[in-house]
């Protein structure tokens, strides 16, 4: 093989629920594609249809629900037409994903031991005492102090953070190429999710995950990710490299997004923030979906979908106008005061 | 950005409150047992009352179809009749030995039954969801719109006499009820995200509800069947009554509670005393239950 593959390509997927009294059409034509050993986060408010674009490349959105299509492969599987069978070998063993919230996501009747020693059962045919092994390997893996003890701890007996890196090592447990993760740190103190981040930097560099990570931080997303993509109403608006998308963003949105975060340089003066909310997705949207919120916005802007359009060194964006914008200067995320003093 | 934080213990820090790791989950289970008193004591009244059921006929003092009219209504204390005597002379000690035993079986047995059967459907029907709940849970409905007397009495006089048939027409009673339960619980844990997280690693829909779903649902289901063995001990009375469950001269406390009604005015505690013990299995079953099932549970 020359060019190896890539660990996930998805080529115009869409993805919308069908209920009896609407259909919302939550991703409308994404794009993706992420390397072995690559860290891509994807961004956006909620709504944005970035949760759901992660559900689908491990298909665990309800089936009876959510229509898939478009053409979706994750390290050499088809998961659009993948079988059932196929698919109960794939999520665990090549693909596994970490949940928001660790407390509802480990099961409260079974020993962390044992909740991640069943997914090794399942998966590599050990029995259950060679799985408790491994589960003690992986908890010293992923930094749980006394791990040993811990094996025999129930979820409720760890505190967040713990129970987070017990999630890890549960996701990890049979070395997946491949890692989703869905705002795995949104539930955490703050301190304890810069461990966490640095945790899984760590392991996706250890094990030669990718990892697809899914966040409205942005402070998050530039710790972690190789490259960001946003996404806006079920499409992408925007990505490229970490680096050119935090220090100058093409997309309006993007822009906003940034415009918005919290950090305390901005102490003493007034957050700006995106006006408006996010379009309604059970019905259809004319253009681009962020025009009516846009500050750049033009008749022509509602006439049809921009495209996603490549630009220099790695980046695209959809926009009609990013380049007449990209000059125009709405407030760079400094770090400075506005009184130009430096922060520690 | 700061970039010197270390990959952090310090959360760790704090002493270990997980105290009870090193014994097994039984052990566990039962030292918090031992703790609950109320639970240990209703568990030491049904474990005498099923030993004396079951050696009735070497425990009672007469057997449960003796009398004399001569004797009849004698009153709490008699001597030779430490229980007092029925309307027609039976001593009520050794009738209620004896009915102790129908009264345990038609308690219990539609209960276990419809737990089983009722169970089973609900925890489909909750996981299943969408059309296949549906179905299932209108058919519940249909059965629940008849009282639950009626609907027994309607199932047992169709099927004919006969405790067998009383049992059936009880179960088929009992199971729409448990349906119920069983259902709203299992719909609200298939939707906790440990289901979701199973489903991530890999597990198929009967690995879920094996390991994950079962555990978390039975103890609800459970302790709702216990509170109906009383209600099933009434019902089964109701029957003997109508001549569709347990006949005369048999003892069952329900049929007793029945035929001494007219007993209520003269020897009010008389009447009263298969009542009690009705009420006293029921409430010590509830009871057991529920401690079991706090004891069962690894959160309380």
């Amino acid at each position: 093989m020359t060019a190896p593959a890539p660990l996930v390509r998805a080529r115009d997927l869409h993805v919308s629920f069908v209920s009896r009294d609407a259909t919302v059409k939550a991703v409308n034509g994404v794009d993706l594609d992420l390397d072995a050993g690559e860290v891509l986060c994807i961004l956006g408010e909620s709504g944005s249809g970035k949760s759901v674009t992660l559900r689908a490349l491990m298909r665990l959105n309800p089936p009876n629900k959510a229509v898939v299509s478009g053409e979706l492969s994750v390290a050499g599987h088809d998961m659009v037409t993948i079988s059932d069978r196929q698919l109960s070998s794939v999520r665990g063993k090549v693909v596994s994903m970490i949940f928001q919230e660790p407390m509802t996501a480990l099961d409260p009747v079974y020993t962390i031991g044992r909740q991640i020693g069943e997914t090794l059962v399942r998966h590599e045919g050990i029995g259950r005492r060679e799985a408790e092994q491994r589960a003690l390997e992986l908890l010293e893996l992923v930094q749980i102090p006394s791990a040993k003890r811990r094996l025999q701890a129930y979820p409720h007996e760890l505190s967040g953070g713990l129970r987070q890196r017990a999630m890890i090592a549960m996701a990890i447990s049979c070395r997946p190429q491949l890692l989703l993760a869905d705002e795995p740190t949104t539930a955490l103190d703050a301190t304890v999710q810069i461990q966490i981040l640095l945790l899984l930097r760590q392991l996706q560099q250890e094990l030669g995950m990718g990892v697809i990570f899914v966040t409205h931080d942005l402070g998050v997303a530039g710790e972690i990710a190789d490259r960001i993509a946003v996404m806006y109403a079920g499409r992408m608006v925007e990505a490229g490299s970490t680096v050119d998308v935090m220090r100058g963003p093409l997309h309006p949105y993007a822009k906003g997004l940034l415009g918005a975060t919290v950090h305390s340089g901005l102490r003493g003066t007034r957050l700006t923030t995106i006006p408006g909310s996010p379009p309604d997705l059970r019905h259809p949207i004319e253009g681009c979906a962020f025009a009516p919120r846009c500050p750049h916005a033009l008749e022509t802007c509602s006439a049809g979908v921009p495209e996603f359009r490549p630009m220099q060194a790695g980046r695209a964006v959809r926009c009609f106008r990013s380049e007449e914008i990209a000059g125009a200067t709405t407030r760079p995320p400094s770090r400075t005061t506005p009184q130009g003093v430096l922060l520690p | 950005m700061t970039t010197t934080y270390s990959s952090g213990i310090a959360e760790d820090a704090a002493p270990p409150k997980v105290a009870e790791n090193d014994d097994t989950y039984w052990r566990a289970v039962g030292r918090r047992l031992m703790r609950d008193k109320v639970t240990l004591f209703c568990g030491a009244i049904l474990m005498l009352m099923a030993a004396l059921i079951l050696f009735a006929p070497l425990v009672a003092p007469y057997g449960p179809t003796d009398g004399s009219i001569v004797r009849r209504l004698k009153p709490i204390g008699t001597p030779g009749h430490l229980l007092g005597t029925d309307e027609l002379g039976r001593d009520m000690l050794s009738r209620l030995l004896h009915g102790g035993r129908y009264s345990w079986f038609v308690g219990i047995t539609p209960v276990a039954i419809a737990f089983l059967v009722g169970g089973s459907i609900g925890i489909i029907a909750g996981f299943a969801g969408g059309k296949i709940n549906m179905a299932i849970m209108r058919v519940t409905d249909v059965f629940y719109a008849f009282p639950s007397v009626l609907l027994a009495v309607a199932v047992s006089g169709s099927l004919g006499a006969g405790i067998a048939n009383a049992i059936m027409s009880l179960t088929i009673v009992f199971i729409p009820p448990i349906i119920r339960v069983a259902e709203s619980v299992t719909t609200g844990v298939r939707n906790l995200d440990y289901a979701e997280a199973a489903r991530a690693t890999g597990a198929g829909a009967r690995s879920i509800v094996v390991v994950h779903i079962l555990p978390n649902v039975l103890g609800p289901i459970f302790v709702y069947a216990t509170s109906l063995v009383g209600v099933s001990m009434i019902v089964a009375s109701g029957l003997s009554f109508l001549g569709l469950g347990i006949k005369p001269p048999d003892p069952e406390w329900g049929l007793m509670l029945n035929t001494l009604r007219s007993a209520i005015y003269s020897q009010p505690m008389i009447a009263t005393l298969p009542g009690i013990c009705i009420f006293m299995t029921s409430v010590c079953f509830n009871f057991v239950s529920d401690g079991l099932r706090t004891a069962m549970d690894v959160r309380a």
